[in-house]
């Protein structure tokens, strides 16, 4: 008999003897489906759990973390010593590790700033909720009908469809106890029709799969496809670039990523001001735009407390339990905060604003990304971006490629199919060349979708997008 | 019992150890039994059963502090069946007889469910049985018999001599070591137990310019198939020599800071074996996967120029070009004795005198296309990254010969009138079919008449991966060869990563791209 969650971050910090200590565990079930070639190739269902125990000793901490303290043949008092022996194993890192930078007292119930489960939240003796095959059940046979369509029509369809719900529970030896379950869903498709050129992709997220229509995504999918019936070779150059969500969403992840307040003020990033200090206040993109996060964002909603087991630039094991709420990074065009820890906050003289899950940027615009077409004299439209990297970090130049669909625009209309490119762009430097700012929609970066799924963009329109190089890929 | 490789097999020096027997000691013939017997009973053409434990330590340092410290463990096992020519995949966490029932069932139930949606029947090429088979790879010192103590003072010891210098005004440290027990047994017969160590250590300097800006220097040394000795033992042991590595980065970094920007143009290029082990990985090793040729990761990875109508045809490079997957290679990162579907590993040819003539298989991949492959066999490349993920098609140690009796890094520098030596992986990218790709790197020497003048900077060189690989035009020897690699290759959906590396001699190229990254920024 598995012994439930709850009850072993309650025995976890029963056990402890340490000055402080932080239990956070996990559940996880996951589903998924792949397809290549209009034939299913993988798919499974798992299940996942993890305990990790954070000791705090002085002023220095260990973590220790396991997926299982079942023995395998049981539980009762081996379960038990074995939690025991996490517990004192995290107890002896903490002995054994330096005193931490971040050192903070831990939250107490109460507290400014503590996270509560709120009205309506959810019970912390609850136990993890599940999902299950039941989610793809109108999805499956959906795409079944897909499938054999596009093998009808000679079309090859390729995919991946995933949905994952994981519990935290969180619990400090200073009586914080919270709760979160994150549903995280995501669908991909790639269509092909043999043409050069011929290959166009669409994503999307997803809480439940409710949302997913799978006749709308392949009828999109197909009017894509007829753009790739003229191919048209473009060179490498600057060309006015429609950026649509996805794309946005890929290049502005890189950017909050490298939003950490302490390396700011060290002078190694992109938000380091010359001579000293940060870039805070500065205005980087047009007036109205705002980049912001929200754990209660309606159709975003994320982990609305801190749940870290590991310390660094963005993040402390100290800040467990610490509340999030709507952070702007970016207020009318200037950057208005950047990521802190307590401890970092506390060195720059600020308030901790911690990393959250969710990104949002909205500029105010309300034209949609085929409206946007429509008023383009001659320009590219894109589909996704693939392989970012990072190639100078002083002014986050990032390298990558167009994937899946680069149209050309002319007179308002989508011309044809091009080449695909490489380029190699700052986003920090694009959002100062804005043009046009469509309204913000929920979308999926392609890029960085396995670790981030929950962001709304709006498309944009960069007068002089570098393309670097052309790629023969298709 | 079997043994795939002696316990250090190929690697002088390195004693046997015994698989851990806190792994040995979880119920893994009672989980199969259960497991395996409820697939068959269920109708199951074919059923396996993976049972994992992956321990992962890891230290983090920021300016010679320790910034995190964190020590895991994994355990898991997965059921995988055929069905009705169907594939059906569960993993559980709970390890009783129960919950292996209720995973193959549920494995079993997939397929079912998947089946409508199949319309290629899975088949699996059949392999020898390898019965109670054990395979444990070659390292002197398990990081996990080290104290953390032990390994923090040594690595912030590092950090700090860096620190030290005037020239240095940040550090980042940080270290993982992997210790990894895989048990596998299928219904023809087969059962393996296996236990591999890897570490990865890596220290970044930055100088910040108080007037703006900054640069980075990250020492070179890779991630090896080796335990803590490579922290410790030096290079008389075969490991790597940190402290004269550290020694030599804040001058290092403090002449790239002052260096000139590159002109771009046409180069010719002296690789060593630091930089290069990253584009062998990009356009090669993953261009000759075989899911990748055939589309399975056309929606997501990405798919190859290299199809499978080029075997035996495609000019990859120059004459020069030999390359090999390997998953014997010692203190490899991708070896192994026997892959997730039990097959005995091996080495074989991808690229030889310059043509395509191999690809990294699977049994299910080998068995739908050996006519054309002109194989029965796999050549062992199925791997999943924990017990909650399915296997799929992973990269072998794919690498570069050298030439033998081939000349030094210094005699390749000579034959070059105008070019750039470039040293260490930074920034990497490549396109979706494995054409276009653009690498960055640690230092650039910039080459004048066979002599080495001083570093550059703001390099990144970009090509196309057979019009690079064509201008390949020197090898050094094995004296200059090394293994490379890396802990974080991703891949599949759900994403995998996996440890891989790839060894290379200095080589030479001649007339490759270069850019000037500031220009690239539109500075």
């Amino acid at each position: 008999m598995t012994e439930a969650s709850h009850e072993i971050v309650e025995r976890a910090l029963a056990a402890s003897r340490a000055d402080g200590c932080v239990v956070i565990a996990s559940e996880s079930s996951t589903v998924n489906l792949r397809w290549a070639n209009n034939t299913l190739t993988t798919n499974g269902a798992a299940r996942d759990r993890s305990v990790t125990v954070i000791s705090i000793v002085g002023r220095s901490f260990g973590v220790r973390s396991v997926s299982s303290i079942d023995s395998g043949s049981g539980g009762g008092s081996e379960t038990a010593d074995k939690l025991a022996e996490l517990v004192w194993s995290s107890e002896a890192a903490a002995k054994d590790a330096d005193e931490a930078e971040d050192y903070a007292d831990l939250l107490t119930p109460g507290q400014p700033g503590t996270a509560t489960a709120g009205p309506g939240g959810e019970a912390f003796d609850e136990p993890a909720r599940r999902t299950s095959t039941s989610v793809f059940s109108t999805f499956a046979t959906d795409l079944g009908e897909a499938l054999r369509a596009a093998r009808a029509e000679g079309r090859a369809l390729y995919g991946f469809a995933e949905h994952d719900l994981t519990t935290t529970w969180l619990g400090t030896s200073t009586g914080v106890r919270l709760r979160h379950s994150q549903p995280t869903g995501t669908v991909e498709w790639n269509a092909k029709n043999g043409q050069p050129g011929g290959s166009v992709w669409h994503g999307q997220s997803t809480h439940d799969f409710a949302d997913v229509d799978v006749a709308a995504t392949d009828a999109e999918l197909r009017r894509r496809l007829a753009w790739c019936a003229r191919s048209i070779d473009l060179p490498a150059g600057r060309y006015e670039t429609l950026l649509p969500p996805s794309a946005v969403s890929d290049l502005i992840l890189d950017a909050y990523w490298s939003a950490a307040g302490r390396d700011a003020a060290e002078g190694r990033t992109v938000f380091s001001r010359a001579g000293g200090g940060t870039r805070l206040g500065e205005a980087f993109g047009p007036a109205g735009l705002r980049l912001f996060s929200d754990p209660n964002d309606s159709e975003l909603s994320c982990t609305p407390f801190v749940s870290a087991s590991h310390s660094s630039a963005t993040s402390s094991v100290f800040d467990n339990g610490l509340a999030l709420g709507r952070t702007n990074w970016f207020d009318d065009g200037k950057l208005a905060a950047l990521v802190h820890t307590r401890a970092s906050a506390r060195a720059a003289g600020t308030s901790a604003t911690p990393f959250i899950d969710n990104l949002i940027m909205d500029g105010g615009g309300t034209a949609t990304l085929d409206e946007m077409v429509a008023s383009t004299k001659r320009g590219l439209l894109l589909t996704c971006l693939w392989y970012i990297r990072e190639v100078d970090p002083e002014v986050l130049l990032l390298t990558g490629l167009t994937r899946d669909g680069v149209y050309l625009v002319e007179n308002g209309e989508v011309t044809g199919a091009v080449n695909n490119f490489r380029f190699n762009e700052s986003p920090v430097s694009a959002l100062g060349r804005i043009t046009e700012i469509g309204a913000a929609t929920r979308t999926l970066g392609r890029e960085w979708a396995d670790w981030f799924t929950l962001s709304r963009m709006p498309a944009l329109r960069i007068p002089d997008f570098n393309m670097s190089s052309v790629s023969p890929a298709s | 019992m079997s043994i795939a490789a002696s316990p250090g097999a190929g690697a002088p020096g390195t004693p046997p150890h015994d698989v851990d027997p806190e792994f040995l000691a979880l119920p893994r013939t009672a989980l199969t039994d259960a497991a395996l017997q409820t697939a068959r009973d269920l109708g199951a053409s074919h059923a396996d059963i993976r049972i994992e434990r992956l321990r992962d330590g890891s230290l983090s340092f920021r300016d010679g502090n320790l910034e995190s410290s964190h020590d895991g463990s994994t355990v898991g096992f997965a059921v995988r069946v055929v069905h009705e020519g169907t594939w059906g995949f569960a993993a559980g966490v709970d390890l009783t007889v129960d919950e292996a029932v209720r995973v193959a069932r549920e494995a079993v139930e997939i397929a079912k469910v998947a089946r409508p949606l199949n319309s290629e029947p899975i088949e699996l090429v059949d392999e020898p049985v390898h019965a109670d088979a054990t395979w444990v790879s070659a390292y002197r010192v398990n990081p996990f018999a080290i104290d953390t103590r032990d390994q923090i003072d040594r690595i912030a010891g590092l950090c700090r001599t860096l620190l030290a210098s005037p020239d240095v005004d940040h550090v980042d440290g940080h270290f993982n070591g992997v210790q990894e027990n895989k048990y596998y047994a299928d219904l023809a017969g087969t059962s393996t137990t296996q236990q591999r160590v890897r570490v990865i250590c890596q220290l970044e300097a930055t100088k910040v310019d108080p007037a703006g800006g900054f640069e980075t220097m990250r020492t070179i040394a890779p991630p090896v198939g080796r335990g803590w000795e490579w922290l410790i033992a030096g290079p008389a042991a075969g490991c790597w020599d940190w402290d004269a590595e550290i020694e030599t980065i804040p001058g290092l970094l403090a002449e790239k800071a002052k260096a000139s920007s590159v002109t771009p143009g046409r180069y010719d290029l002296v690789i060593d074996p630091s930089n290069l082990w990253l584009t062998i990985h990009e356009s090669v090793g993953h261009a000759t996967e075989l899911d990748r040729a055939l589309g399975y990761e056309a929606a997501y990875a990405g798919t190859s120029f290299a199809t499978l109508d080029k075997l035996g045809n495609l000019r990859y490079g120059s004459p020069l070009m030999n390359v090999t997957g390997d998953r014997t290679a010692p203190h490899g990162l991708a070896t192994i004795g026997y892959d997730d579907e039990g097959v005995a590993t091996s080495r074989w040819d991808i690229v030889r005198s310059g043509t395509l003539v191999g690809y990294q298989l699977d049994r299910r991949m080998t068995a739908a296309n050996a006519a054309a492959l002109g194989v029965s066999r796999s050549n062992g490349c199925a791997f999943a990254d924990s017990p909650g993920h399915v296997p799929i098609q992973r990269m072998a140690n794919v690498s570069l010969a050298a030439a033998p009796g081939g000349p030094s890094t210094e005699d390749l520098i000579r034959g070059v009138d105008r070019g750039i030596y470039i040293v260490g992986d930074k920034s990497w990218s490549i396109d979706m079919q494995r054409y276009n790709f653009q690498f960055t790197g640690q230092r650039f020497y910039e080459i004048r008449k066979g002599r080495i003048v001083g570093q550059l900077r703001d390099v990144a060189y970009q090509a196309t991966t057979t019009d690079f690989w064509g201008a390949l035009d020197g090898l050094g020897g094995e004296q200059t060869y090394v293994l490379g690699g890396a802990f974080n290759c991703g891949k599949g959906q759900p994403g995998q990563v996996a440890a891989v590396s790839h060894g290379a001699p200095a080589t030479l190229f001649r007339g490759v791209n270069i850019l000037n990254t500031r220009h690239e920024a539109g500075r």
